[in-house]
């Protein structure tokens, strides 16, 4: 047994590729591994990352893989041997076997004697396996882009590789790859330790061995020290904390090999910019964390995480270019923020029509019509069922949504659009209830994302996303498989996370907003409809954590109200660990296994219950306690008490289980049998209003 | 305080741009002058353009001015600019060493990387209307992004082989870092050597910025600017036509075949819609269309000059 390790070079990876890059070349390098027979299941392995390297460690790696025999069958004895002759058969099975004629074997199977042959396959070295395989291994790891480097263009890699070594145990392992041998030498930080190669002696050493050539190379230990570095040097400032960022630490992570991190300042006069400008400058363009004060005030610092380190004269020098750039970035930023102000954003109206939403969809200035409409018939709904909304503000909102787009700063920080709006509508005297909405346009961009705050947001957020669903679904733009480049599903996550998370119920149903959005083509209608749905089964399991067969359950008994169809999978799951709900709906599953078996052989149930046909004491008792049951389930479950509702259904479980113990549904007589089945078909539609409990899985 | 430390005084401008081209010029890249028809990016001029097309081996740097119409901002703004100085550096193929020897040319020009902290943040490039892309980084120094540094991978939509390594730095950015200076128009261009006397850049450039700010965003007549536009078009158009008669010329006829002709008047088209743009003057509808012409226009010539090139090499 012999350590492994494996290490590609490359220049620089996209730090967004890294993460995933380096958790599929370990599981590969020890699938293979397990596959080749080199290493047993579950050997201890561990992988490494940095912007350059990608690397992975293997404990315990046969140096040889075992020989091993292996029992052929072949062709059955009277088809091999003609009066004890063999046949071209027997010969041909014997060649593929690697066997004389002569060794063959006779075996016996259920199906007769057939002739067989132990074939014995010689093990190889473990460094003439890996020298095969792993390359195929590194040809298949997955990129998001790659390129091609070499003329020729054998292979097509994320980046140039720059070298490669492989050690098994102390020995050289001769992988190819890229134009390159692997080796027993590596590279230390480009700049810290410059490009003299450095031998590496045993596998367990690798680790090591960077770190004294200024190279962090476990990302959990480089993340960690980024993060208690930008502790430390926020503490030179007074009450201050830094901006937590998970994403952030998570980039600058992957954008270096040997982390430190300073802090620098910007004059005060800055601050009078709003904060989100700001803190989008530093974190999306430049990579700073923010600075706040103990109040969550922005303060006029921000921290950089360098690769490399400095001394103090050396570190200011960092510091002071940092700041520069900075400083250009804000001043871009309050240069545009004024200049547009020049503009209002009512006169930025006309210039929409100027702005492609998408080719055959028209302008924004379309677009803003036709939301405009949408806004207003889900508006209107709202108001109808007495829920509160300012119809006038909702309209400004609207009309004034995308006008930012046509801004100089959105321009040059997208990823503000809508922010903007919100602002420059505040700052140039609309409603607080305009701007908001405007502000909370884009929400929620992700499923961690939070709601608009307001009615009127939420309706604009909705009836933005419905259109663009719409319009694309109208062209035929669907998203299929793992293609959405219109991220049309993340747009109709949105219409449900909405619909589930607005601080006050929104009385609308996904039918209604598909409507609104498709208008009258009823087609389409249903398919933007069955998207949303889709949408909100998605949901139910990501965002609410649900079972998937509570989610089947609770979606068979209606899917259109979202808020509703939380508040029961919520309620189902509360109750389903009970004996008597789950032998409830074991029974329920029964029930309408009976039925569809009944319907297959054309076996119509009865059209009611006949009180007069129920002969058995358990059917007499099942009816009796389940019409009983029934007004109160209904009751409460208008009165959306979801839970107490299906604990009364469980109290059913007596009556079903004698049920079922003592009578027989599918019996000859005719009026007997339909009356009981009449009695099922009763039962199921009574209490499947929450959830229909035969599609939730019961043990046993 | 200096960003380059104590030691020496930062690069003027031009003594920027004379290191660095000396430094490429070792490299055996063949010193180009700019190209003098209007581009908005160093990469459109032929020399990388075409150049990168076909297999012949290319090495060669030249220092480009770029127009954005619509980055102009009547000399106001101190970062940014209608035109600025990019130098091009276009290695084909590029040497393995390609990152090593750019890092030594910042070395070149008084930068001391351990002084510095450098970064490679992926950042890829694509020219739609060229039909051009490739993978890359934007190399940060201190913060600052200093160089565009891509592995052009397509061009005129047509694959590349060999791939082409193509380092563009931001001059003025480059300059204004190692002078250490807020705005673009304070960096010094030359210092006289007898007087000591500072020519700075605004003393050099402002007044083109605001004339040419002007013209793009107040003066420029949108409808000669159309017919500019439709005039370059159809001439272009009429140059990519006679190319589909390259099989029946002979040689010479080939040769003199003027495909860097039709070049400059896809380009003259781009900047005229780059104009137009500024202007305002491009609906939704144009849009859409007249990029879809333009790219007609250039990745035509591209097409056509790749076959030119095969055809000669053939006859060869």
């Amino acid at each position: 047994m012999a350590e492994f390790l494996f290490e590609i070079g490359l220049e620089e990876i996209p730090a967004r590729m890294i993460a995933s890059a380096e958790a599929e070349l370990q599981q590969r390098v020890v699938a293979m591994l397990e596959r080749e027979r080199l290493v047993s299941a579950g050997v201890a392995s561990k992988s490494f990352a940095t912007p350059r390297r990608l690397a992975v460690w293997v404990a315990e790696v046969a140096e040889r893989q075992q020989d091993i025999t292996e029992e052929l069958v072949g062709p059955s004895v009277k088809v091999a041997f003609k009066d004890g002759v063999p046949t071209p058969a027997a010969e041909a099975f014997a060649k593929k076997a690697g066997v004389a004629v002569s060794s063959l074997k006779t075996v016996t199977t259920p199906k007769g004697e057939y002739i067989a042959a132990s074939s014995t396959k010689q093990g190889l070295d473990a460094a003439d396996v890996i020298v095969s395989e792993l390359p195929k291994e590194l040809a298949a790891i997955y990129w998001a882009k790659n390129m091609y480097w070499r003329p020729g263009r054998p292979e097509r890699f994320v980046r140039p590789v720059r070298w490669m070594a492989a050690l098994l145990g102390a020995k050289p392992v001769k992988v190819s790859f890229g134009g390159y041998e692997a080796g027993s030498v590596t590279y230390g930080h480009r700049v810290l330790f410059g490009d003299e190669p450095i031998a590496l002696k045993l596998p367990g050493e690798y680790e090591q061995t960077l770190e004294k050539s200024f190279v962090v190379a476990d990302v959990a230990v480089r993340r960690h020290k980024i993060r208690k570095a930008l502790d430390a040097v926020t503490r030179t400032v007074a009450e201050a904390r830094w901006r937590e960022d998970e994403d952030l630490v998570e980039t600058v992570t992957q954008l270096t090999e040997w982390p430190s991190v300073i802090m620098g300042s910007f004059e005060t006069e800055y601050l009078a910019l709003p904060e989100e400008v700001l803190v989008t400058v530093m974190r999306d363009h430049q990579k700073y964390f923010a600075v706040e004060d103990k109040a969550g005030k922005l303060a006029p610092h921000f921290l950089a995480v360098l690769n490399t380190e400095a001394d103090e004269a050396g570190l200011a020098v960092i510091r002071h270019g940092n700041e520069r750039v900075l400083r250009a970035r804000f001043n871009d930023a309050r240069f545009f923020w004024e200049f547009d102000q020049r503009v209002s954003l009512a006169d930025r109206v006309e210039l929409l029509k100027n702005v492609t939403f998408q080719k055959d969809l028209g302008s924004y200035a379309a677009k803003t019509a036709r939301v405009r409409k949408l806004a207003s018939n889900l508006a209107g709904l709202v108001l109808q069922r007495k829920c509160e909304l300012n119809p006038v503000a909702l309209d400004e909102a609207v009309s004034l949504a995308k006008t930012d787009l046509t801004s100089e700063l959105v321009k040059e920080f997208t990823e503000l659009q809508g922010i903007v709006g919100g602002l420059y509508a505040r700052a140039q005297g609309l409603s607080a209830a305009a701007a908001d909405a405007i502000y909370d346009q884009y929400k929620p961009v992700s499923m961690e994302d939070s709601v608009p705050r307001t009615v009127e947001g939420a309706v604009l957020a909705m009836a933005d996303k419905a259109d663009t669903i719409a319009g694309m679904f109208g062209l035929g733009m669907e998203p299929t498989g793992s293609k959405d480049p219109f991220a049309l599903r993340r747009a109709a996550n949105g219409i449900v996370k909405v619909l589930a998370e607005t601080t006050v119920a929104l009385p609308l149903t996904l039918t209604e907003v598909a409507a609104a959005a498709c208008g009258q083509n009823e087609a389409l209608t249903g398919k933007v409809r069955g998207f949303l749905a889709e949408r909100l089964e998605f949901y139910l399991r990501e965002a609410r954590g649900q079972a998937y067969d509570v989610v089947k359950a609770v979606l068979a008994a209606g899917a259109d109200d979202v808020r509703d169809a939380v508040a029961r999978a919520e309620a189902v799951t509360a109750v389903r660990g009970s004996d008597d709900f789950a032998a409830v709906s074991a029974a329920f599953r029964r029930m309408k296994n009976i039925l569809a078996q009944a319907a297959e052989k054309s076996i119509a149930p009865g059209a009611h219950v006949e009180d007069a046909l129920l002969a058995e004491a358990s059917e007499k008792a099942l009816a009796q306690r389940s019409s009983e049951l029934a007004a109160r389930v209904a009751s409460l479950r208008a009165e959306k008490n979801y839970k107490a509702a299906l604990e009364s259904i469980a109290t059913l479980r007596p009556q079903v289980d004698a049920f079922f113990d003592g009578v027989m549904v599918m019996v000859p007589e005719p009026e007997v049998r339909a009356n009981r089945l009449a009695l099922l078909t009763q039962v199921l539609g009574d209490f499947s209003g929450i959830a229909d409990f035969s599609e939730i899985v019961t043990a046993g | 305080m200096q960003a380059t430390g104590k030691k020496k005084a930062a690069l003027t401008f031009q003594e920027l741009l004379f290191t660095l081209q000396r430094f490429w010029a070792d490299q055996g890249c063949v010193l180009q002058q700019p190209y003098d028809v209007e581009v908005g990016a160093g990469t459109m001029s032929p020399d990388t353009f075409l150049r990168v097309l076909g297999p012949k081996p290319v090495r060669i740097a030249y220092a480009q001015p770029s127009r954005r119409p619509a980055d102009g901002r009547y000399g106001e703004n101190p970062n940014r600019l209608f035109r600025h100085t990019q130098l091009q550096v276009i290695l084909k193929p590029p040497p393995v060493r390609i990152q090593e020897l750019y890092l030594e040319s910042l070395t070149a020009i008084g930068i001391d990387l351990r002084e510095h902290d450098i970064k490679f943040e992926e950042d890829n490039w694509e020219w739609p209307v060229g039909g051009a892309w490739g993978v890359g980084w934007q190399v940060m120094l201190d913060g600052l992004e200093i160089t565009q540094f891509t592995y052009f991978q397509q061009c005129g939509g047509m694959d590349l082989d060999p791939i082409c390594g193509e380092i563009t730095y931001g001059l003025e950015r480059i300059a204004g870092f190692l002078q250490d200076v807020d705005s673009i128009y304070d960096i010094v261009w030359a210092v006289e050597p007898d007087t000591g006397r500072k020519v700075t850049y605004g003393e050099m450039r402002l007044a083109e910025e605001e004339q040419f700010s002007a013209y793009s965003f107040d003066y420029a007549d949108v409808s000669k600017l159309w017919e500019h536009l439709n005039l370059y078009e159809s001439e272009c158009l009429s140059l990519l036509n006679q190319a589909k008669n390259f099989e029946k010329m002979d040689s010479l006829e080939l040769k003199r075949f003027p495909v860097l002709g039709a070049y400059e008047l896809a380009l003259k088209c781009s900047h005229v819609f780059n104009l137009l743009d500024a202007r305002g003057a491009i609906s939704v509808t144009e849009r859409v269309g007249v990029m879809a012409r333009i790219r007609t226009l250039v990745v035509g010539v591209a097409r056509i000059y790749a076959a030119q090139g095969q055809l000669l090499e053939s006859a060869v």
